[in-house]
């Protein structure tokens, strides 16, 4: 058995007896990327130097004796949009490619404070944009399980070296289902919090009403440690909502019975792979044999979400990405006529070409004489589609369907045909537009590759949520199944 | 922020120069072309929002009941001028550098 | 002056005010002025990747307050959006600004021009950050950026185009200071940026109810250069309009020391600023209980201290407009009148004496030592006959000076007045004595005569006989 798929509380209890050092644990991460990333290419950036110097401290420390948290020197990894002081952050965007950050992101200080450790930078969609990771501009990520296929995206990175054992856990972000979809397609657990759970300061902004950062684990027990760990209101973020943060880990009663599951038809509709579909009806069985009961639901607008998430997102986006102009940091094109056309130039040799197509989409969104259009009434259909959720949240429990139609596809296959891409997060943008948290677990495999479960619940009801997992994870074996690499 | 919810939906090459100069970006003539047809199929697909009565319903910008959300007017200290420029392009005189705003 | 023209001006003022909260409006760096370049950022002002703002609540109950003290109603819900454009002292590449919901609309301020009070419509009032500061270097082929300045809370005050004429856009603009400094929400320094004003200004035939074709002005840097700015565009645009031509609507820029002003370059050509809700920032929802308590922060604004001091305290209307115009003076007024009941006496003090002063030395109240209680007990000691309003001048202008109360600067100068009667009568017998020729001149009816020897005596008393006295015993010994 791999070391890091030993479970927390055994970690933990080796590194207390010193029966294993933080050293150890840093050196089995670096040396797994250095057997397995050369076909993964899950990381941009490694903080070997630092990994191990924070190691010796701990390791310093825990001569010493004393408490210390369960986070405690447990190798991490950080997706590339979410700032670190010193470690260069660079969203997997050329503009960015030397962007040295002057600041942490709160959840990263939140980790720092845990005293896990920082292994390195992961892979994604250019500032978070995709769901493969083709659109990153250094080098694809592959999934792991089969590595001419795409990990899922944007957060593909920190899905894929979860996967292959490379770290033990890793933060992701999610804005249209960037955690729960790479997750899925990896076959580990993509926890997306309730909007507002999770401080979204140092996160590089993609869409700010709809991103959260989220933990990416091989099991539902990491997840609710490592959710514990970064929760929490900042007043940094006004967003960040004022709520008292539950014990994640002690709802893993392993318990259901009486839980009311509703199940949206239209997550089970047309595009759906009948394997993907075949696994999430015997999870759903699962359930039902562990006491708990579910319903066919309808979200009615669900066929709308994908269309009012790609003008809320875009036209967020082309405003968020607008300080990305060549003068205070990032790349600059060489030798611009005038201050425009350093702008332009930057701008369109630093950017790729699914970040141009937002930019241009959101701006055109906002543009004079289209925002009612496109922009207000988008948000007006936001609205009805979180009315789904409370709907239905006023009778079941949870919602649970798959997290993508299908599984994993191939690198290249979806490329030149955004519309279609977009597609593949017909189940994960309603809850994203909804702010509920949802989770993404291993469910079955269709054809060699993972399929993901996706279990929603209400506002600030992870416990529910993950209590769920857990119970299913507890009576099945699909989290245990690793990738040969 | 105006206009009817009637608006046009086919944009032209014409409409994607006009977005790029507004958003700054240099197209080549292909990939202008390339957006065009994109942007146009996107907008489409979008459309479909207009099957929606949407007169009564509120627009959302926030999902939370998030409001007033303030800080005390207390002065945190800055960082130094050698952090502020870390990252720089160009740098002169502790400022940062760009060329002249016109031509 | 424009021939007295076919043409009336059409004037709205876009003012912006620099809000002097200690920390800048979405971070905690410092707003003071004058910082060496750069050292009052952070990540947040300085647009970095990840950073999210968080509103100061002083900057917006700044904001409040200046609205209320402008008569504005106040919003029960306002909120902020971003206004997108690229610009090098915009971090961001937008600025937090205020759309459709400000705090502030449909208020007003009465100005006085001619003796005549007039009311200009203020629009709207709403908070926004302002920008960093571009400096040109390498003949202007380069710039240079500051972000000290960035993310200092500003509001921006648009009048009605009810202005109609340069003096009283200039009337508008002091009595819109005078306003600020009573609401203490800005310290107003036009030489270091904290008041900035836009002008839109249009020509309409007399009688036609059509504005004409606005011009937008800009880079006006004082009072004076607006009104100046303002006639100059009056008599550009009545000479186009007399020869037959169009005004073309556009933005113009102020030259100062030519006297001029020359179309800008626009901003952004098409000025699409896109504006949306800011996702990162939530609503703000302003209850009765929040206002009430933001109103009761406004001090008594100057109107009211001017009608107060003209109806109950005597004084001339235009004594009350100028001493009412800065709140430093109303209130060293005020201050004197703790320690005189005389308020015509201390507004002539001020009006005449310390007013003189200031001006010849383009000094301010502050830059002086006096103090309002000074002044007032200065004007007590005339009223008990302690000092003459001879010595007084000299006392006056050593408190001037020193900042010394008024009753040790006369103890310390020996300069009480000498109100003995049995003195002063010996020193009038010696000047009578003394001066024959005098005596006789008045005796023969030469009144003047009197004037000389009431000379006399003061010289003798080094000025500190009482002069009445003085008056009296010469007019008893002459009529011997």
């Amino acid at each position: 058995m791999a070391l890091f798929d030993l479970r927390l509380q055994e970690i933990h209890n080796k590194l207390t007896s010193k029966e294993l050092s933080v050293g150890d644990l840093v050196d089995a991460s670096y040396r797994r990327i250095a057997e397995t990333d050369t076909s993964i290419q899950a990381f941009l950036t490694l903080n070997e130097e630092g990994a191990r110097a924070a190691a010796s401290e701990l390791d310093n420390q825990l001569q010493q004796g004393g408490e210390r948290g369960l986070l405690f020197g447990l190798p991490a990894g950080i997706k590339d949009n979410i700032v670190t002081e010193g470690l260069l952050t660079t969203c997997a965007s050329q503009l960015l490619r030397n962007y040295d950050p002057i600041y942490s992101g709160t959840a990263v200080k939140k980790l720092s404070a845990a005293q896990s450790i920082t292994i390195g930078k992961l892979n994604m969609d250019e500032f978070a944009m995709g769901g493969s990771n083709e659109n990153s501009s250094f080098y694809p990520t592959r999934n792991p399980w089969n590595t001419d296929y795409v990990p899922g995206g944007s957060s593909g990175g920190s899905a894929a070296s979860v996967a292959a054992g490379q770290v033990y856990f890793s933060l992701g972000s999610d804005t249209g289902g960037s955690i729960r979809q790479p997750a899925a397609y990896c076959g580990i657990v993509g926890l997306k919090p309730t909007y507002g759970l999770v401080s979204r300061f140092g996160l590089v902004a993609f869409a700010s009403s709809l991103d959260q950062i989220g933990p990416l684990t091989k099991n539902v027990e990491d997840s609710a440690y490592v959710l514990q760990a970064i929760a929490g209101y900042d007043e940094m973020d006004s967003t960040s909502a004022n709520v008292e943060i539950p014990d994640y880990v002690g709802a893993l009663s392993g318990d259901v019975k009486g839980l009311r599951i509703g199940v949206p038809k239209e997550y089970l509709g047309q595009g759906i792979d009948p394997k993907v579909k075949e696994a999430v009806l015997a999870a759903l069985k699962q359930f039902e044999s562990l006491g708990a009961t579910w319903e066919e639901v309808s979200l009615p607008h669900t066929e709308y979400a994908v269309a009012t998430y790609y003008l809320l997102a875009s036209s967020e986006a082309s405003s968020n990405l607008a300080r990305f102009d060549g003068v205070r940091y990032g790349v600059r094109a060489d030798d611009p006529d005038n201050l425009i056309d350093l702008y332009r130039k930057s701008r369109s040799q630093g950017f790729g070409d699914e970040v141009k197509r937002r930019i241009m989409l959101g701006t055109y969104a906002l543009s004079s004489g289209y925002y009612d259009a496109y922009y207000l009434k988008a948000q007006k259909v936001r609205t009805l589609i979180k009315q789904d959720f409370d709907n239905v949240f006023n009778n079941y429990d949870l919602i649970i369907g798959p997290t993508a139609p299908t599984a994993a596809f191939r690198i290249g296959e979806q490329v030149g045909d955004p519309l279609t891409m977009y597609l593949n997060d017909i189940c994960t943008i309603p809850v994203s537009l909804a702010g509920v948290p949802a989770i993404s677990i291993p469910c079955g495999f269709a054809d060699g590759l993972p399929v993901g479960l996706q279990i929603i619940g209400k506002a600030f009801d992870e416990r529910t949520v993950l209590r769920a997992a857990h119970a299913f994870e507890q009576h099945t074996d699909h989290h245990k199944a690793r990738p040969q690499l | 922020m105006n206009g009817g919810e009637d608006a046009p939906m086919s944009i032209t090459v014409k409409d994607v120069e006009h977005v790029a100069n507004l958003a700054r970006l240099e197209l080549s003539e292909g990939e202008k072309e390339q957006f065009t047809g994109q942007l146009n199929a996107i907008l489409k697909y979008a459309e479909k929002l207009n099957e929606l009565d949407t007169e009564q319903v509120e627009p959302t910008s926030h999902v939370l009941p998030v409001t007033n959300v303030m800080r005390d007017d207390v002065v945190k200290e800055s960082v130094t001028v050698e952090i502020a420029l870390k990252n720089a392009p160009d740098e002169e005189d502790g400022q940062f550098k760009v060329p002249a705003v016109l031509e | 002056m424009v021939e007295a023209s076919k043409y009336e001006t059409v004037v709205g003022l876009e003012v912006h005010v620099e809000l002097h909260t200690n920390s800048k409006i979405f971070c905690g760096c410092s707003t003071s002025f004058g910082a060496p370049p750069n050292t009052h950022t952070c990540p947040i002002c300085l647009g970095h990747p990840g950073v999210l703002p968080v509103l100061n609540r002083q900057a917006l109950e700044f904001a409040m307050k200046a609205a209320m003290a402008l008569n504005c109603e106040i919003a029960d819900v306002s909120k902020f959006d971003r206004k997108n454009y690229f610009y090098p002292d915009s971090p961001k590449a937008y600025q937090i600004s205020q759309f459709d919901k400000p705090i502030g609309e449909n208020g007003w301020l009465d100005i006085e021009v001619n003796g005549t009070t007039k009311r200009i419509g203020i629009t709207r009032l709403h908070l926004e950050e302002d920008a960093g500061k571009l400096t040109h270097v390498d003949g202007g082929f380069a710039s240079l950026v500051d972000f000290n300045r960035v993310g200092t809370p500003l509001v921006e005050i648009v009048s009605e185009p009810d202005i109609r004429t340069p003096e009283e856009a200039k009337a508008y603009l002091e009595k819109l200071k005078a306003i600020m400094l009573y609401c203490e929400v800005s310290d107003v320094k036009m030489e270091e940026g904290s008041l900035r004003c836009d002008a839109n200004v249009s020509l309409r035939p007399y009688g036609q109810e059509k504005f004409g074709i606005r011009a937008e002005l800009k880079n006006m840097n004082s009072f004076r250069g607006v009104q100046r700015g303002l006639e100059y565009e009056q008599i550009r645009q009545a000479d186009i309009l007399d020869s037959g031509g169009i005004v073309v609507q556009e933005t113009r820029r102020w030259d100062e020391a030519q006297g001029k002003t020359f179309t800008m370059r626009s901003k952004e050509e098409a000025h699409d600023y896109r504006y949306f809700p800011d996702p990162d920032l939530v609503r703000i929802y302003i209850d009765e209980e929040w206002k009430v308590r933001v109103q009761a922060s406004i001090p008594e604004l100057p109107d009211a201290r001017k009608a107060r001091y003209t109806a109950e305290l005597g004084l001339s209307s235009y004594d009350a407009e100028v001493i009412t115009s800065s709140k430093k003076l109303a209130d060293f007024f005020e201050e004197s009148l703790g320690f005189t009941k005389d308020a015509k006496s201390v507004a002539n003090w001020i009006m005449g004496d310390l007013l003189g002063y200031l001006n010849a030395g383009n000094l301010e109240l502050a830059d002086v030592k006096i103090t309002g209680q000074g002044l007032g007990e200065m004007i007590g000691l005339m009223e008990k006959g302690t000092i003459s309003s001879k010595i007084a001048k000299t006392v006056f202008k050593e408190m001037l000076e020193s900042g010394k109360g008024p009753q040790q600067i006369v103890e310390e100068q020996g300069l009480v007045q000498i109100s003995d009667e049995g003195a002063i009568a010996g020193i009038v017998d010696s000047i009578v004595t003394a001066n024959p020729q005098s005596v006789e001149d008045f005796k023969a009816g030469k009144e003047k005569a009197i004037g000389f020897l009431v000379g006399q005596v003061m010289k003798e008393t080094k000025g500190k006989a009482n002069p009445a006295l003085v008056n009296k015993l010469l007019l008893e010994r002459l009529n011997r």
